[in-house]
C-alpha cells in the first residue's frame, strides 16, 4: 500500500513538472497568471473604486483585494479543464493511460501544477495590492489561513474542472461553459460590493453562495472587515471558513473520484 | 514458439455499431504481424484493447502471457504504445518528452536519462534533442512517438498506422527503423492500410473488414489465396481501356480490373509469357496505344479486392470510422493503386 502512495506521488511529480514546464514555455499563460490579476487590482481600485462606496469609510482597497484574490484563483483553476481536454485531444492521455504508472496522477499532477500557477496569481495580486493600500491587519498565522483558504477551495475548484475537461473534451468549449458558470457565481458574491445593496432573491443566492464565504473568510483572515457593517445572519457568512472547508470537502469528495473514473473510461475521440 | 499476443473471439460495439465481431489472432514472439484493413475495419479497436484503453464486449485478450483485463497494470509494463497521432508534448524538448516517459514506466532518473539519449541518438533525434517537439517535423514527431514507446525496452510493440500522413521519404525512413526493431527481437503487431507497408515488414498478416477477420497468412500465402498471375496494360488514352479490355477477354481467367484514373488494366492470367504475345498480337491493328505491358504476381491491392469486393481505400463509411475512432487522414500517397 505505501509503495503504491509513494508511487502515485512520484508519478504525479513527474506530471507535475511537466505541466509547469509548459508554464515556463508558453507566455500566454504566465501572462494569464499574473498580469491579469494586476490588471483587475488597478481596475478595480482606480476605475470602480471611487463609485463603489463601502459603507463604514473602510478604504475600497482593503475591501477589494480579498475578493479578486477569490475571483483570481476561481477563475484560474478552470485552466485544469481547458489544458486535460487538450492532452486529450492531442493523444497524450491515451500515451499516459497506455504506461504503468499510477490511475491518478495525470490529474493530480494537473491540479497540483494548477494550484501553483494559483500561488504565483496569488503572490503577485498580493505586491500589487500592498501598492495600490491593501494591508493585511492580522498575525501571519491568521494571514497564512487567508491564502489556504483561497487556495484549497481553488483546488477543489480544479478537480471539478477536471472532470468538465475529461467530458467535453474541447479546450475552447471548456472555457466557454466555465465562463458561463464562474463569472454569476463570482459576481453574485460579495466579492466587489457589499451584499446590502442586492435584491433579495440575489441577495440569498450570494449569501449561500461558496464564494461569498471564500471572500469573507480572507477578510476576516487578514483583517479587511468592514467595521460599521454587520455581516449578514446566514450561517454560512458568520461561519465562513468552516462553511468554505466543508464545500472543499464535498468537491472532492464527490469529483475526485468521478475524475479519475472518467480518466480511465475516456478515450482521445 | 510461444505467442506474444493471444486474442479470441474479440467483441467490441459502440451503440448499434458492431466494431469488432468476434476477432481472433496470434502473434508469434518476436514476429511481426500486419493488421490490415479499410478505414473503419477495427484495426484500431483491436489495438486499443490490447492497450488496456479499452475494454472488450466478449472475448479475451492476452499479452505476454497476460489478462489485458486482470493484469492491465502488468501488461501495460510490458508493451509499448505508438497511435496514430504522434502523442508527445509539444512544450517539452525531446529529451524531456522520453525522460518523463521512461520516468513513468518506472525507470530510475538515471536510467531513463541515459536511455532518452540512446533513443534520441538511435532516431537521428540528438541535434533536435533540447528543441521543444513543437519545432519538429511531422516526421520527427513520429520518430519521437515511436522512441517514447520503446524506453522501457517493451516486449510488445504495438504501431498504429505509424507512416499514415508522412511523406514518402519519412516513410521509407520509418520502415527502415521498424525493420531494425524486428530484427531486434521485439515483436510487432502493425496496423496499416498501406498494403506495400505490411508486404515489406510483416511477416504475417490478418486482414480485417467490418469487424472480422476474412484472411490471415503469410503474403506469399496471401498472394497464392488469389492465384495466378497479372496481366498488366497501360493505354495512352483512358477511352481506349473498354476495347482493350474487350479485346484480351479470352485471356482472361477471371474479371479484368479497369482504372481510368492511371489508364491501366489488369488482367487475371494464367499462361505465363505466352500470354503477353498473344496480348499483343491481338492488340495489333487497333486504336488502342499500349505505353507499357508486363506481367506480375498478385500484389496485396488484388488480395484485398478479390477478398472484400472493394479496394482498400474507398471502403466504409464515415459513421463506422467515428464509431471506432479509426479516423485517418487521407494518406499522403503510397496506399492502393
Amino acid at each position: 500500500m505505501s509503495s503504491t502512495l509513494a508511487q502515485t506521488l512520484s508519478d504525479s511529480a513527474v506530471i507535475t513538472r511537466r505541466n509547469l514546464i509548459k508554464v515556463k514555455r508558453v507566455p500566454d499563460l504566465i501572462v494569464f497568471a499574473t498580469l491579469s490579476p494586476i490588471m483587475f487590482v488597478l481596475l478595480f481600485r482606480y476605475v470602480f473604486g471611487g463609485a463603489i462606496q463601502v459603507p463604514g469609510g473602510v478604504s475600497y482597497a482593503e475591501f477589494l483585494l480579498p475578493g479578486i484574490f477569490a475571483q483570481t484563483v476561481v477563475f484560474g483553476s478552470t485552466i485544469t479543464g481547458a489544458s486535460i481536454a487538450e492532452d486529450l485531444q492531442k493523444g497524450l492521455i491515451d500515451r499516459f493511460r497506455s504506461l504503468p504508472m499510477s490511475r491518478s496522477s495525470v490529474l493530480v499532477g494537473r491540479t497540483v501544477a494548477d494550484l501553483g500557477l494559483n500561488v504565483l496569481s496569488i503572490a503577485v495580486m498580493a505586491l500589487t495590492g500592498l501598492v495600490v493600500g491593501w494591508r493585511i491587519h492580522t498575525s501571519v498565522l491568521e494571514a497564512i489561513g487567508g491564502f489556504l483558504v483561497l487556495l484549497v477551495f481553488a483546488f477543489g475548484i480544479s478537480w471539478l474542472m477536471a472532470l468538465v475537461g475529461l467530458l467535453v473534451r474541447t479546450p475552447e468549449v471548456v472555457n466557454n461553459a466555465s465562463f458561463i458558470v464562474i463569472f454569476p457565481l463570482t459576481f453574485v458574491a460579495n466579492t466587489f460590493v457589499p451584499l446590502e445593496t442586492f435584491p433579495p432573491v440575489l441577495r440569498t443566492f450570494a449569501e449561500w453562495n461558496p464564494v461569498s464565504a471564500v471572500v469573507q473568510a480572507a477578510r476576516e483572515l487578514f483583517g479587511n472587515t468592514v467595521p460599521g457593517v454587520p455581516v449578514p445572519d446566514a450561517w454560512s457568512l458568520q461561519n465562513p471558513v468552516l462553511y468554505t472547508v466543508i464545500w472543499t470537502v464535498v468537491i472532492l469528495a464527490v469529483f475526485v473520484p468521478l475524475s479519475v473514473r472518467a480518466y480511465m473510461r475516456t478515450a482521445s475521440r | 514458439m510461444t505467442d506474444a499476443i493471444v486474442v479470441e473471439g474479440l467483441v467490441k460495439r459502440f451503440g448499434a455499431t458492431t466494431a469488432l465481431d468476434g476477432v481472433d489472432l496470434t502473434v508469434a514472439e518476436g514476429s511481426v504481424l500486419g493488421l490490415l484493413g479499410p478505414n473503419g475495419a477495427g484495426k484500431t479497436t483491436v489495438v486499443r484493447i490490447l492497450t488496456t484503453l479499452l475494454r472488450a464486449d466478449a472475448g479475451r485478450a492476452e499479452v505476454v502471457g497476460l489478462d489485458v483485463v486482470r493484469d492491465a497494470d502488468a501488461v501495460r509494463s510490458s508493451i509499448g504504445l505508438t497511435g496514430q497521432y504522434a502523442a508527445v508534448d509539444e512544450y517539452l524538448t525531446g529529451f524531456e518528452n522520453l525522460e518523463m516517459v521512461g520516468r513513468l514506466y518506472r525507470l530510475t532518473r538515471a536510467e531513463a536519462r541515459s536511455r532518452a539519449g540512446e533513443l534520441l541518438e538511435r532516431f537521428d533525434l540528438t541535434g533536435a534533442a533540447n528543441r521543444p517537439a513543437k519545432t519538429y517535423s511531422g516526421g520527427m514527431r513520429r520518430r519521437l512517438d515511436i522512441a517514447a514507446s520503446l524506453i522501457a525496452r517493451p516486449r510488445v510493440l504495438f504501431l498504429d498506422e505509424p507512416t499514415t500522413g508522412l511523406d514518402p521519404r519519412s516513410r521509407l525512413s520509418m520502415w527502415e527503423f521498424i525493420a531494425d526493431l524486428a530484427g531486434g527481437g521485439t515483436t510487432i503487431l502493425l496496423t496499416t492500410q498501406y498494403l506495400e507497408e505490411a508486404d515489406r515488414l510483416a511477416d504475417r498478416m490478418v486482414v480485417i473488414d467490418r469487424g472480422r477477420v476474412i484472411a490471415r497468412g503469410t503474403a506469399d500465402e496471401l498472394k497464392a489465396q488469389v492465384g495466378g498471375q497479372r496481366l498488366e496494360l497501360t493505354v495512352g488514352d483512358a477511352g481506349d481501356l473498354k476495347e482493350a479490355a474487350g479485346r484480351l477477354r479470352p485471356l482472361a481467367v477471371d474479371e479484368p480490373r479497369l482504372d481510368e484514373s492511371t489508364r491501366r488494366l489488369s488482367l487475371p492470367v494464367s499462361g505465363g509469357t505466352d500470354d503477353l504475345a498473344t496480348a499483343l498480337r491481338l492488340l495489333e491493328g487497333t486504336a488502342v496505344e499500349v505505353l507499357d505491358i508486363g506481367l506480375r504476381r498478385p500484389d496485396l491491392d488484388d488480395v484485398f479486392l478479390t477478398l472484400t469486393g472493394h479496394v482498400a481505400e474507398e471502403a466504409t463509411g464515415p459513421a463506422d470510422d467515428a464509431a471506432t475512432g479509426d479516423r485517418t487522414p487521407a494518406p499522403a500517397g503510397g496506399g492502393a493503386r
